[in-house]
């Protein structure tokens, strides 16, 4: 194990779609990269309600949600999920949202804005990579340690 | 009659019966039933003589029995109280682990336990606590505060650990720093949605076996008998779950389930995976236990009446009684001044079944799974939640209403699916057994040691009441 596993085994991730979304490939190559890479990964799976996401995080003590939304919906899916995370007392957990988080090609940087105003930590525009996310992941990770919220750009 | 050992003799500590079964071991047949007053608040053995003498008689003489294996659901039950983290998730799975050890479940609680929290527990009294929560590796805070809470309390009983393994040995360790006794068993949930409640089953009934018999004061009796096994609605189970799966000569009866109402409680067992009929199908929710059993504490003939005719509509008992409402009114109100009453009259007898009936069909609906449809963008999908129990082919119905019923088919209909209400899983076709012997606990006692006397004992005993019968119509086959 690299110095860089050991310091990823210590992270557990929670992936999962959200809603009525069945698109599953994405969030199985996401969470299988993930775990490949050394962190702990448990997958909720496609269809999975908002509430479900914020309970297996109590459970698991999860360090992030990575929450899929591939369908179009997320925008409606993913409205309220930090406050979720407020009211459950998880309300440092690290958000990531990723996808085809809206209808129809919309300029990204509106998109993003719209996702980090819901409270999460960072969006992914459509293709992203795991590579991305992993990197993302190890950088975020590494700011928390040293006190900050998320790394800076 | 003195055929040295050739007998087994099975033995139910009831609420207000001591049972007993005498078991020809070769025949697979009941040989000899007795019963005497349960007197285990006082003196264990004066109920156990009453009855042993009993069945002296019968018999004409007392054998020497090859085994004497005892069950009880004596002095209350096992009382029992279950903590986890999160409702749906760890502390379900230590409510199923509860019940399926044969627990009466007096309270259920979640999240971290406040000082309120605390007082109710000891106000509960529970015979043992099952303290679970986080998956392995997961949240380790709340279990580890709930341990010093409980640690910290004047709670006497056994606690049972089984949550996040990362956790229990510190939890363990605070348990003892405080004198309480502990037994660790692998975590109820150790993945996320994954539900490991065997081992924490097992660990109930040692401490039951070893613990509970004892501060009950049935092991005085202990000359008498070789061991109490487990709490009686375990016995049940464990027969079930023979039945179900047979044994190395005998095939078993596959998918079944168990109804069996009460007094004070309507409890449905089944044993089956429950899984979706058709691959599409979603499955939802927290992965079933093969072998579940469900308690209703709200649906019990005597002790609870009213709260049947309650939930049921008082219209719809009148109906099914053939009386008038207000008459129903009045001989719900008797039967609550008077909760060991027999059906003396007509009246009350069809009173009985239509009770009996809806309690069965409540506590059935309850205990089985149910499909919704959820509209996707692609078309709607079904999404299942609980067990698919439609392809059970085995259903038995016993208790007291069902046993004396002249007949229970009627009443046992309850439990079937009906075709008006297709979100809901129910049997939609099972043959339909009785269990008027009440043999089912004898064969869960000897289901271990005995498992092909068992099984005949079983196929010799049910009484076969339907072939095949289906929901929804009045006509049995
Ligand atoms: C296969 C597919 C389906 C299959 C899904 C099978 C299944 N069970 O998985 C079926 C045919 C069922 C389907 C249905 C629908 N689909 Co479709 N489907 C696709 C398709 C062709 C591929 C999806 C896929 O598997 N990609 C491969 C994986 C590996 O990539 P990915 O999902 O993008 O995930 C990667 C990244 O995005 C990222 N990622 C994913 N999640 C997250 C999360 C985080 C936090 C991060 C950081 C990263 C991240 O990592 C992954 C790995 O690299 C896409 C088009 C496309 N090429 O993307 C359309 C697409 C997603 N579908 C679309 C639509 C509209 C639908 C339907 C609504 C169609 C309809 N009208 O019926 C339904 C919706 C069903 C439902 N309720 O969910 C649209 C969505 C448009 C939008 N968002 O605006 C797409 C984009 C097609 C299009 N261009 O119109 N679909």
């Amino acid at each position: 194990m690299t110095p860089e596993q050991a310091a990823r085994s210590a992270r557990m991730l929670l992936t999962g779609v959200i809603g009525s979304d069945t698109h599953i490939v994405g969030n199985r190559v996401l969470s299988l990269a993930l775990e490949k890479a050394g962190y702990r990964v448990a997958s909720l799976g496609a269809l999975t309600p908002a509430r479900e996401f914020i309970e297996g995080a109590i459970e698991t003590a999860a360090d992030a949600i990575l929450v899929s939304s591939l369908y179009g919906q997320g925008e409606l899916d993913c409205r309220g999920f930090r406050d979720l995370c407020v009211e459950a007392g998880i309300d440092e957990i690290l958000l990531y949202v990723g996808g085809n988080l809206v209808v129809g090609k919309q300029p990204w940087p509106d998109v993003e804005r719209r996702f980090l105003d819901m409270g999460f930590d960072r969006a992914f525009p459509p293709g992203t990579r795991p590579e991305d996310v992993i990197a993302a992941l190890d950088r975020d990770f590494a700011a928390r340690a040293a006190g900050a919220r998320i790394a800076l750009p | 009659m003195t055929n040295s050992g050739s007998l087994a003799l099975l033995i139910d500590f009831g609420s207000t019966f001591t049972k007993l079964r005498a078991v020809d071991l070769d025949a697979g047949r009941i040989v000899g039933s007795s019963q005497g007053p349960s007197t285990v608040t006082s003196d264990v053995t004066l109920g156990l003589k009453a009855a042993l003498d009993d069945l002296a008689r019968k018999l004409g003489g007392l054998p020497c029995f090859r085994h004497r294996l005892a069950s009880s659901s004596a002095a209350g039950g096992l009382r029992m109280v279950t903590v986890g983290l999160v409702k749906d998730l760890t502390a379900e799975a230590a409510r199923r682990a509860a019940l399926g050890a044969g627990a009466k479940l007096v309270g259920t609680f979640a999240y971290r336990l406040t000082r309120s929290d605390i007082e109710a527990i000891l106000g509960l009294r529970p015979d043992i606590l099952l303290l679970c929560g986080g998956t392995d590796g997961g949240n380790a805070e709340v279990i580890l505060q709930n341990a010093t809470m409980l640690s910290a309390s004047e709670l006497a009983c056994p606690i049972v650990l089984a949550g996040n393994r990362t956790a229990v040995e510190e939890a363990e360790d605070r348990f003892a720093a405080t004198g309480k006794e502990v037994r660790v068993a692998d975590n109820v949930m150790p993945e996320l949605n994954l539900l490991n409640i065997d081992p924490a089953r097992s660990a109930i009934r040692h401490v039951f076996m070893e613990r509970i018999v004892h501060a009950k004061g049935i092991d005085r009796a202990a000359a008498m008998f070789d061991a109490v096994l487990m709490p009686t609605p375990a016995a049940v189970l464990e027969g079930a779950r023979l039945l179900a799966r047979g044994t190395a000569k005998r095939p078993g009866l596959g998918d079944l389930i168990v109804v069996d109402v009460g007094g004070a409680t309507t409890d449905v067992h089944s044993i089956c995976t429950g899984a979706p009929a058709r691959p599409d199908i979603l499955l939802h929710g927290l992965p079933e236990p093969f072998a579940k059993r469900t308690v209703e504490g709200d649906l019990g003939m005597r002790h609870n009446a009213a709260a049947i005719a309650e939930v049921a509509t008082l219209s719809a008992i009148a109906a099914t009684a053939g009386l008038s409402e207000p008459r129903v009114t009045a001989l719900l109100r008797a039967l609550a001044a008077d909760v060991e009453r027999v059906p003396a009259t007509l009246e009350e007898a069809m009173l009985d079944q239509a009770l009996a009936s809806a309690a069965i069909g409540l506590a059935v609906r309850r205990h089985a799974g149910t499909v919704e449809t959820v509209y996707t963008a692609t078309g709607p999908r079904v999404m299942q939640r609980g067990k698919d129990l439609s392809g059970v082919t085995t259903l038995i119905g016993t208790g007291g209403p069902l046993v004396h019923a002249a007949d229970p088919l009627p009443i046992l209909k309850a439990a079937l699916s009906d075709p008006a209400e297709p979100q809901s899983l129910r049997p939609a076709q099972p043959r339909i057994l009785i269990d008027r012997g009440y043999v089912l606990y004898a064969v869960g006692l000897l289901a271990e040691r005995e498992p092909e006397v068992a099984m005949a004992l079983a196929t010799s005993h049910l009484h076969s009441i339907a072939r095949s019968f289906t929901g929804g119509s009045s006509t049995a086959a």
